[in-house]
């Protein structure tokens, strides 16, 4: 037999199975399994104390949120959109744990066309990464001459930042360009994600640029080009016309 | 399930009326017992016989009750029927000698269907035998033909799990006195076969009004609103006359019966409790038969038209956005749905229904419309009472209510918030 | 030790798009079928609702629908002399999970191909020369011809409700249609889709260069369609979030929108789901399969036996499963033996993101559909001379953007810092007056004598059993035919009014971390010679002829289109040669 073990098949497909909470492996057949309430609805992102960052770290996203996407009149940045939040609740769950990734040995440096070939999680990269970079952040002989990254003004901040991304700041035990590079990328993601999950407070990002959001049909729409498309987006958390109120 | 004050006001209803009963015809059991004893084994039946009585029970819809879905033994009964007094637990009716059955004599299976009596007591109208009085002996005898095909099962039901007082089935004769016009269907000369047809389904087998009839607080039917609508189970079964605000009225003859046979037409779906009638009796029923009850159906008397309801702006504008941003995807920005596959809102005399206790479960828990051979995609509509709160939920609904030409009551959020639970 | 189950006529690996199609066409010939899935059940109500089924971070940048390495990937490397490592994370291609397979979330872009597509060697070489074609280009052809699946292709058009212009109809050229397209024999079920402004005014620069634009056919409704099987289906509203996406109104085609709610109501059908195969059983002498052996979620093995076994589980896995039941020849690179894990190949995909005016365009790009689109098929096939370019090959192209979602698409233009002030200026002031086409240049991938499939010898899955090793790197042909339609592709966008145009070349060597479709196909190819060959043109196993195996494993080399046209006509053409022929006299249907 082929040494079937059990206790790697599940460990291979629980989370897979986590997820679904309609799981079934009986037999189907005469109609289309279907119950009242069981739809796979998302996990959304509660408010409230943080679930990853300590509070130390929260500053330092803080600051590194900003400087990714700084605030301006029309639009906010970064912190105030709720990007740190987002990522907070983004590795505190699957994705910081980085469940699904394919986690055997041997762990070997291949090629770039061949990808990532470690098992670092994003959750480890966080931690390690804002470590880092506090302590480059101390040292006298940096670019931050031993302050606080966030007590230093902008231009200051951008320039370590941008010696992160072309690899002029070097950090300690982690890599600091893929540190950057991952933090940009979550940053920029939580910005335009659905609100659900924390960040795009108010559907701010998606105003900024005239993205309607979570609606889903613009059958009225297709055939008035060069028209821009004038109602306000909406979130799967809602909008708040949804709420009968005295206008 | 009424509160408990109802029970009581029930209870007093009963006591007092208990010494108004009609006096029944009592039969000797003895001479049932020797009379079922000395008739002879029934197996050769003739196939037509049988086969009619197939037909008869798919149309009469016994399977609904009397087989238990989790068990799936066909007939063998099991399956607890929820009423407004409790629970009755459907009888095992296959021809098994000791906990079916087996022993009992056409008479006394007749006794049953068509006149509430048991051999060892009253029946309750969960089994709507106020209904099935209209069918003729002889069907319901075709009936107890094919019954008697089926593999017996044993299973022993306990029947009775309705709270005291109502589980006195004695009490039954005092109900049956004001409630029950035991007669079978007289057609109307002035009516065509066809409508004949249709009421004799309608009125017996059918028994339609055991669910589309409102009812008093005893349960029995209020005879002047036949087929305007009933609350039962957590579904308001609507109003099926010719209403044109309320029942049937944009609906053709063809219309109705598309969705008796398919479960869905142009218009709307069969899902719930409708869905599973549709599956299990109407569907296997023939189309001149639906033709039948359609044109009878069409021909009942709707109310008066409803007056307009006094609409909150509020709850409108809000309904309208939610409308707007979450519904119109499926059931189109002017309501009008896609026919045969998502229901027409604008054109839906259901969603503008005195109650709106459907309405509001469907939004809340979501619904799966019935799938049937001509008709199997069954699309279903998701839940939103995870993504809306009770004040969202009533708006959305108020604005489908009163939009399009309706014009019902608004839904309260309190009404949302019962409705969520289980 | 594995529990035995009941004996079933046919056992159906995968319930995908061709699982869908041969349970179908099985059952209604009466066989007791059960089909067995790996991943989940998948419902539109319960699994992609549409108050939750457009989210682009749970669906498009989480993959929530898609299957995970962990529970199964490939290594992969570009040439024989190194290494294979995992597949750690998806990146070039992504396969689904579930029932209904790739259906569930692909765009629905229903194409057939060329009529030379099918006879690509004879083809090639009559009209170059053999001395044209690379000498390590393994092309071949199909053993079956566009004649012969025409049908097919119809069958499965009117299942699905395409939604199109028909550019041949019987031989005659219709206006607004596919001039190249092969001769059908009727118009499409549902006319094509209205287009938005950007696809419509791409059209209009095509045509004023002289080219003949025609919408891409699309498995998105333009209207409420009942397919032959009574399955209904609405019309598409354009929600943007098609591909990586479940349809949540019933309007893209799929198993669950055109075959499922039938099939589960026949009563010789049965599936089941979170079963993962992981043998195909033989009985000794190796040319019969007797059944499958499955494990369950609670990791129990069991045996299901059949008299007809169909492969249905997408192209690498069943080549896996070829290998890991011993059936076939396994192919070896150096000798050029063997068929399984033969002529594998992908898609030669590159994009041209272009830059408008901002005050004279809005294309509200967010209003779209899965297969919308304008497209020329010009430089596809062999539909113009190659003679003076070097390469063959080609590839349709066209505005065929699906969607303005912000995290994937908010393009800036080159030389935009990545993050800080000027990117989120950047942002705000391109997102409506931006095209990103994505797939716009969707080229062929031919075969090569160095591009396969086999065994991983290092890495296991969690059954202990071994990866599939991916062996694949582009060849110059293909780098040249994506340079020169690439720079064509540019060009109309430079007609549109674009100020600026970005070419994104497909460059070697293939990089297994950049998305580039998921239309892998070969390595359990079709043809007429079983020494090159694993499947004859009804794609019955050579070796064991009980045994069927769909998918675009069957292709000897990937055309210049999506491949799920084909992958579908080709099941109906199997399942139609099952029905008539195999199950009357169970054997070789074809004798070589």
């Amino acid at each position: 037999m082929s040494g079937i073990r059990r206790r790697d098949v599940l460990a291979g497909t629980a989370f897979v199975l986590a997820d679904i909470e309609l799981a079934r492996g009986a037999i189907i057949s005469g109609q289309l399994p279907w119950q009242p309430d069981k739809e796979d609805t998302p996990r959304t992102a509660k408010p409230g104390a943080w679930k990853f960052f300590t509070a130390d770290e929260a500053v330092m996203m803080a600051v590194l949120a900003d400087r990714i996407i700084p605030p301006d009149p029309d639009t906010p940045g970064g912190n105030d959109a709720g990007c740190v939040v987002f990522i907070d609740r983004q590795l505190a769950g699957p994705y910081g744990l980085y469940e699904g990734l394919y986690e055997r040995p041997p762990f070997i440096k291949g090629t770039l066309q061949q990808g990532p070939q470690s098992a670092q999680t994003p959750a480890t990269l966080y931690r390690l990464g804002i470590a880092a970079l506090e302590r480059y952040c101390s040292r006298p002989d940096g670019r931050a001459k031993g302050k606080p990254l966030a007590s230093l003004q902008a231009p200051e901040q951008d320039a370590i930042l941008e010696g992160l991304e072309d690899g002029s700041v070097e950090l300690e035990g982690v890599d600091g360009k893929t540190f950057f590079q991952q933090v940009v990328k979550d940053v920029q993601q939580g910005f335009f994600a659905d609100p659900i999950y924390g960040g795009n407070r108010d559907m701010c990002a998606w105003k900024m640029i005239g993205f309607p959001g979570a609606r889903y049909d613009y059958r009225e729409w297709v055939g008035r080009h060069n028209e821009r498309y004038p109602h306000p987006p909406v979130s799967i958390g809602g909008r708040i016309e949804w709420t009968p109120r005295k206008s | 399930m009424r509160s408990g004050l109802k029970s009581i006001a029930q209870l007093i209803a009963l006591v007092t009326l208990a010494g108004c009963g009609r006096p029944v015809a009592a039969e000797s059991p003895t001479t049932e017992a020797v009379a079922s004893a000395q008739q002879p084994p029934q197996a050769a039946q003739e196939p037509a016989l049988v086969d009619r009585g197939r037909y008869l029970t798919e149309a009469a819809d016994c399977a609904a009750c009397h087989t238990d879905p989790r068990s799936g033994k066909p007939f063998a009964g099991g399956r607890p029927i929820q009423t407004p007094f409790g629970t009755v637990v459907a009888a095992n009716i296959t021809p098994d000698r000791k906990t079916g059955i087996g022993t009992w004599s056409d008479k006394q299976f007749d006794d049953a269907v068509r006149h509430g009596r048991m051999p060892d007591g009253m029946l309750y109208p969960a089994m709507p035998y106020p209904y099935y009085t209209r069918m003729s002996r002889d069907d319901v005898l075709a009936i107890r033909a094919y019954l008697r095909t089926l593999t017996p099962v044993e299973n022993a039901v306990h029947s009775n799990q309705l709270p005291f007082p109502f589980s006195i089935r004695a009490m039954m004769h005092v109900w049956d006195g004001l409630y029950f016009n035991d007669k079978p269907y007289a057609p109307d000369p002035s009516k065509s076969a066809l409508w004949n047809r249709g009421a004799y389904l309608v009125q017996g087998a059918g028994h339609c009004g055991a669910c589309h009839t409102p009812k008093n607080f005893l349960g029995g039917d209020k005879a002047r609103q036949a087929f305007q609508g009933y609350t039962l189970q957590g579904w308001f079964a609507p109003n099926i006359t010719n209403d044109e605000a309320r029942g049937l009225g944009k609906w053709s003859v063809e219309d109705i019966a598309s969705y008796l046979k398919t479960g869905h037409n142009r218009l709307a779906a069969a899902s719930g409790m409708m869905g599973e009638e549709v599956a299990l009796a109407s569907s296997r029923m023939t189309d001149p038969d639906l033709q039948a009850i359609a044109t009878y159906l069409k021909d009942q008397p709707g109310q008066s038209p409803p007056n307009a309801a006094p609409v909150n702006a509020m709850s409108m504008k809000a309904g309208k956005a939610i409308y707007e941003d979450l519904c119109s995807a499926c059931h189109a920005p002017d309501g009008r749905g896609v026919p045969y596959l998502i229901p027409n809102l604008a054109e839906s005399s259901s969603v503008a229904s005195r109650d709106d206790t459907s309405i509001v479960r469907v939004v809340v828990h979501g619904s799966e419309s019935v799938a049937t051979d001509k008709e199997p995609t069954g699309p279903a509509m998701p839940a939103f009472g995870w993504q809306l709160n009770d004040d969202q939920i009533a708006a959305v609904a108020t604005y489908i209510r009163n939009s399009w030409g309706h014009a019902a009551s608004p839904v309260t959020a309190a009404e949302v918030s019962k409705a969520r639970k289980p | 030790m594995a529990n035995p189950l009941p004996h079933r006529d046919a056992v159906i690996i995968g319930l995908g798009w061709t699982g869908s199609i041969l349970a179908y066409e099985l059952a209604d010939a009466g066989l007791d079928v059960i089909a067995i899935e790996r991943g989940p059940w998948r419902n539109s109500a319960t699994d992609y609702a549409p108050n939750y089924a457009q989210d682009e971070l749970r669906y498009r940048i989480r993959h929530e629908l898609f299957l995970r390495p962990a529970q199964t990937t490939f290594t992969f490397r570009n040439k024989m002399s190194e290494t294979a490592l995992p597949i750690r994370n998806w990146g070039s291609f992504m396969p689904p999970n579930g029932v209904g397979g790739g259906g569930v979330h692909w765009n629905g872009e229903t194409w057939r191909f060329l009529p030379s597509d099918f006879i690509l060697r004879t083809h090639l070489t009559k009209r170059y020369g053999a001395r044209f074609l690379p000498h390590d280009m393994t092309i071949q052809d199909w053993g079956v011809t566009y004649q012969e699946l025409e049908p097919h292709y119809d069958r499965f058009e009117y299942l699905c409700g395409t939604s199109g212009t028909a550019g041949n109809l019987q031989g005659q050229i219709r206006d607004g249609g596919n001039p190249f397209e092969g001769p059908r024999s009727r118009e499409y079920p549902n006319p094509a889709q209205p287009q938005p402004f950007s696809h419509t005014l791409f059209a209009k620069a095509a045509r004023e260069l002289g080219y003949k634009p025609f919408p891409q056919p699309s498995g998105n409704m333009s209207r409420a369609y009942e397919n032959p099987l009574g399955v209904r289906l609405g019309p598409c509203t354009y929600c943007g979030f098609c591909e990586w996406f479940g349809c949540a109104n019933y309007s893209k085609s799929s198993p669950q929108t055109t075959i499922l709610p039938a099939l589960v109501r026949k009563r010789n059908f049965q599936a089941r789901d979170n079963c993962e195969v992981t043998r195909i059983n033989l009985d000794p002498s190796g040319k019969r399969a007797t059944g499958v052996t499955f494990v369950d979620q609670s990791g129990t093995e069991w045996e299901q036996p059949a008299d007809l076994v169909v492969l249905c589980a997408y192209t690498i896995f069943n080549v896996q499963l070829l290998m890991l039941s011993n059936i076939g020849q396994r192919y070896d690179p150096e000798s050029n033996q063997g068929v399984i894990g033969r002529n594998f190949s992908h898609q030669t995909i590159s994009d041209v993101t272009s830059f408008f005016d901002r005050t004279k365009f809005t294309f509200n790009p967010f209003i779209s559909s899965g297969a919308i689109g304008m497209c020329i098929d010009e430089f596809n096939g062999d539909n113009f001379d190659h003679g003076p370019h070097g390469f063959v090959g080609g590839g349709y192209m066209g505005q065929v953007q699906t969607n303005g979602r912000p995290i994937e698409t908010t393009p800036v233009p080159p030389g935009t810092p990545a993050w800080g002030a000027q990117w989120k200026q950047a942002v705000r002031d391109n997102y409506q007056c931006a095209t990103k086409p994505g797939t716009g240049v969707h080229g062929s991938m031919y075969s090569y004598r160095d591009v396969y499939l086999d065994l991983d010898p290092t890495y296991r899955d969690r059954f202990g059993r071994p990866l599939v090793r991916i062996t694949m790197d582009f060849h110059d042909n293909e780098i040249r035919q994506n340079r020169f339609l690439t720079d064509k592709f540019a060009e109309i966008f430079k007609a549109m009014g674009a100020l600026q145009t970005v070419k994104e070349y497909r460059k070697a060597p293939y990089d297994a971390t950049k998305y580039q479709t998921t239309h892998l196909c070969g390595g359990a190819i079709m043809g007429s010679d079983p020494r090159t060959s694993a499947l004859n043109r009804y794609l019955q196993s050579w070796d064991v002829p009980n045994l069927f195996v769909m998918g675009a494993s069957a292709f000897p080399q990937n055309a210049g289109y999506n491949p799920t046209g084909t992958v579908a006509a080709l099941a109906y053409w199997s399942a139609q040669a099952i029905r008539s022929q195999y199950l009357q006299n169970p054997g070789p249907l074809v004798h070589a």
